[in-house]
């Protein structure tokens, strides 16, 4: 194509003599203060490079004058972090629980440092404030599994439930349904008593009731009070693992969900977990 | 000037086909945008459905944006400026665009259903499966050979810049997508397969396609567009030929680096870390050379952003381009990426990108492109389109400014600690601290879908307005 060079009468600048579709281009040179600046990072850049961790080679990399490392830095935090936490955190380790609520400042410490752990270790499954959710269960109802002191849940939440370690708490209920011990009609009928149990009215119990203290009563209670040893639920009441409603219950004694609660002795140390313990306690249920 | 009597006559029918699916593609994106910012807001609009799961619809919403409304405002714009800028027709004729045109939109139908129905690699911005992906394959190559065909055999001694950048986006494109996507299937008739890499080799791969495909995707492949529509709309020169070389490779070679900043505080290594985040600072100057070309070209036709609503939205999307490439270089550093990182400050930025310039880029080039390929005299209504830009901007002020306040407060409610050393807040406080955000941003998202609602009567009532004489005239002649 043949093109000329010609001044653009807006900016005074030459053009560099290309056309495209009615396009062309000024020959201007590069705006000063954009080179600077890109001179400026290219510096900066530099800079970086010597001063950290950069460039790799054939045997590892240039480690960077200051000798900075992520992992250091992170360990750095965390280190000076439980130093300042050490003068209390030591203490609720070392102290019974008796002797720490002897101690109403170091009891509030540790009722604040549960909370925090609680909101983002056990809130996920347990609810706001241990309300609770199907499956998981409510921790300020009083209605405990394994038990309501402050050993007790220090206990449960150290080596978890069923977590597969040796000192976990531990215990299964039997597949009434799938395995045949029960008919569907017989679950049927024990629903319409543990429903009963639950505070609902429902039709003639009296086949349920039966079935009841033949299949159930030995871990839950002749009346349904539950059995904590072995963490068999309490039905007598209003507030249920499940959830009300009878399709869950009769799931459960068709083919049980038998929850997990992991060991939190892998994750957090004996005095966050004894904090936590008080706070639990502290929730409502505690005894 | 030409002889309008030798030029060739363009293919603009595969153009117009990529026109309507970029309109159409942006009304799902933006919909499903809205869909899942209410989600984000109220839970239970999840609907306790898998497939209306906000995990399933949100891939959906970044194919939709990305690749189906981006990629065919990329595709249709590239065909449209190479013909125009190399003065022959498309290489390799009707038949092998249409294919293109097909084949890609074959491929963001598959890829939306299977993400609706539970299929993913789980590698961002790269869900579909192995199949598709072998489909993507052809139909990239068989485009990348349509434009490179036509550059090949062009009529002008020079390749025009939009042209560069058109390539340098389609080619790049090319090798992230094979090198991300190496996966082995699980067998030849199931739709689920594992990638080459695991760990934190995966990561950094993906994530070096994730920057890359914002950097030669979202940046690259638009300021094609840009510098196309930009100096055809203000009938004004390039303002620097230079910068416009300087840049072009600086751009290109800066941003293939920066992708680990994507990784900062994790288990990548820290040398890599450090060479992320100084590529992506160095990126800064090469970023702004598209922005200062697309700005000051309109010097001595300013006054256009008067008249031409068009031509507002591409010069607003260059002014959103340089915001958010200087924010990019900023979250780079790895001390402020402590604060900002996987708050909703990340997702704030890249809307500054995606709505303020990918998206009124593509506006500006829409409202010019549907008048010229219809041959009508001019837009249905500016007026309307001037509501589209103000709402719409309004609706972009909403987004960015609630994520930014988001994201830092999440920021600084995950690092807080109280007196005694112990976390101030808890995880789930912060989620619920930023409830209003959330809602403010769905409204902001409601504004861009509206306006784009405006946009798409606007571009119907043009097409719908009779075929003036005087254009008529000049289609005759070949314009």
């Amino acid at each position: 194509m043949p093109t000329k060079i010609e001044k653009d009468s807006v900016t005074g600048q030459m053009t560099t003599g290309h056309e495209w579709d009615g396009i062309k281009e000024l020959n201007r040179p590069l705006p000063k203060w954009w080179v600077y600046i890109f001179y400026a990072t290219i510096a900066f850049s530099v800079v970086w490079f010597v001063l950290y961790p950069s460039w790799p080679g054939l045997h590892g990399y240039f480690h960077g004058m200051l000798g900075y490392s992520q992992r250091t830095a992170v360990d750095k935090d965390v280190a000076a972090i439980l130093k300042q936490r050490a003068g209390y955190m030591d203490r609720v380790a070392k102290l019974s629980f008796d002797d720490i609520r002897k101690d109403p400042q170091l009891q509030a410490i540790a009722l604040t440092a549960g909370r925090i752990a609680f909101a983002n270790n056990c809130q996920p499954c347990h609810g706001a404030g241990g309300g609770g959710n199907p499956g998981f269960p409510a921790l300020a109802a009083g209605n405990w599994l394994w038990g309501g002191k402050l050993d007790d849940i220090q206990q449960s939440i150290t080596f978890g439930i069923r977590s597969g370690l040796e000192d976990a708490r531990q215990s299964a209920m039997p597949k009434f349904g799938a395995d045949g011990s029960l008919k569907p009609a017989e679950i049927e009928q024990v629903a319409d008593y543990v429903m009963a149990l639950f505070g609902h009215n429902t039709a003639d119990t009296a086949p349920g009731q039966k079935l009841f203290a033949e299949n159930c009563a030995v871990c839950h209670g002749e009346k349904g009070e539950g059995k904590r040893e072995i963490g068999a639920p309490r039905l007598a009441g209003r507030a249920h693992l499940n959830g009300d409603i009878r399709e869950s219950v009769v799931a459960q004694i068709t083919n049980p969900r038998l929850g997990v609660m992991p060991n939190w002795n892998s994750r957090l140390d004996s005095a966050t977990i004894k904090s936590l313990a008080l706070y639990v306690h502290s929730l409502g249920g505690g005894e | 000037m030409y002889d309008a009597l030798r030029a060739p006559r363009y293919n603009d029918d595969v153009v117009k086909k990529f026109v309507i699916a970029t309109v159409f593609w942006g009304v799902v994106a933006f919909l499903v945008g809205v869909i899942i910012a209410s989600q984000l807001a109220w839970p239970e609009l999840n609907l306790g459905l898998s497939f209306t799961n906000f995990g399933r619809l949100r891939p959906v919403h970044t194919s939709a944006g990305i690749f189906a409304f981006g990629g065919s405002a990329l595709l249709g714009t590239s065909f449209y400026v190479v013909q125009r800028t190399c003065r022959v027709r498309l290489f390799g004729g009707e038949a092998v665009a249409n294919f293109v045109f097909w084949g890609y939109q074959f491929f963001l139908v598959m890829a939306a259903l299977s993400y609706v129905m539970g299929f993913s690699q789980g590698q961002e911005y790269a869900e579909p499966e192995w199949h598709l992906d072998l489909w993507l394959t052809v139909v990239w190559v068989t485009y990348a050979v349509v434009f490179i065909g036509t550059i090949v055999k062009r009529e002008e001694p020079h390749i025009y810049v939009a042209n560069w950048f058109y390539m340098g986006f389609i080619l790049t494109i090319a090798v992230l997508h094979l090198a991300n996507n190496l996966a082995m299937p699980v067998s030849l008739f199931t739709a689920k397969s594992y990638n080459v890499a695991s760990g934190v080799q995966n990561a950094m791969i993906q994530w070096w396609y994730g920057h890359n495909a914002v950097g030669f995707f979202l940046t690259a492949g638009f300021l094609g567009m840009m510098y196309y529509f930009i100096p055809k709309a203000a009938d004004r020169p390039i303002y620097s030929y230079r910068l416009s070389i300087v840049h072009f490779w600086s751009l290109v070679f800066m941003y293939i680096w920066a992708g680990p900043h994507h990784l900062h505080w994790t288990a990548l290594p820290d040398w890599t870390q450090t060479l992320g985040m100084a590529f992506s600072i160095m990126l800064w100057m090469p970023s702004w050379g598209g922005m200062i070309n697309g700005m000051m070209t309109l010097s001595g036709a300013w006054d256009k952003l008067r008249t031409d609503p068009g031509l507002r939205f591409s010069v607003t999307a260059v002014g959103f381009y340089g915001m958010a490439t200087f924010e990019g270089p900023v979250m780079s550093i790895r001390g402020v990426n402590a604060l900002s990182h996987y708050t909703d400050w990340g997702i704030g930025h890249v809307h500054a990108g995606t709505l303020g310039w990918n998206a009124f880029i593509t506006f500006g080039a829409l409202y010019y492109l549907v008048p010229v390929l219809w041959k009508r005299e001019g837009l249905y209504s500016k007026k309307l389109a001037s509501w589209h830009f103000w709402i719409s901007t309004l609706g972009i002020v909403f987004y960015i400014t609630s994520m930014w306040v988001a994201g830092i407060m999440q920021g600084l409610m995950w690092r807080a600690y109280d007196a005694l050393g112990f976390l101030q807040y808890s995880f789930a406080e912060s989620v619920s601290a930023v409830h209003p955000y959330y809602v403010i941003r769905m409204l902001g998202g409601v504004l861009f879908l509206t306006g784009m609602l405006i946009m798409v009567y606007n571009l119907i009532q043009t097409v719908r307005s009779p075929v003036t004489e005087r254009r008529a005239a000049l289609a005759m002649a070949g314009t």
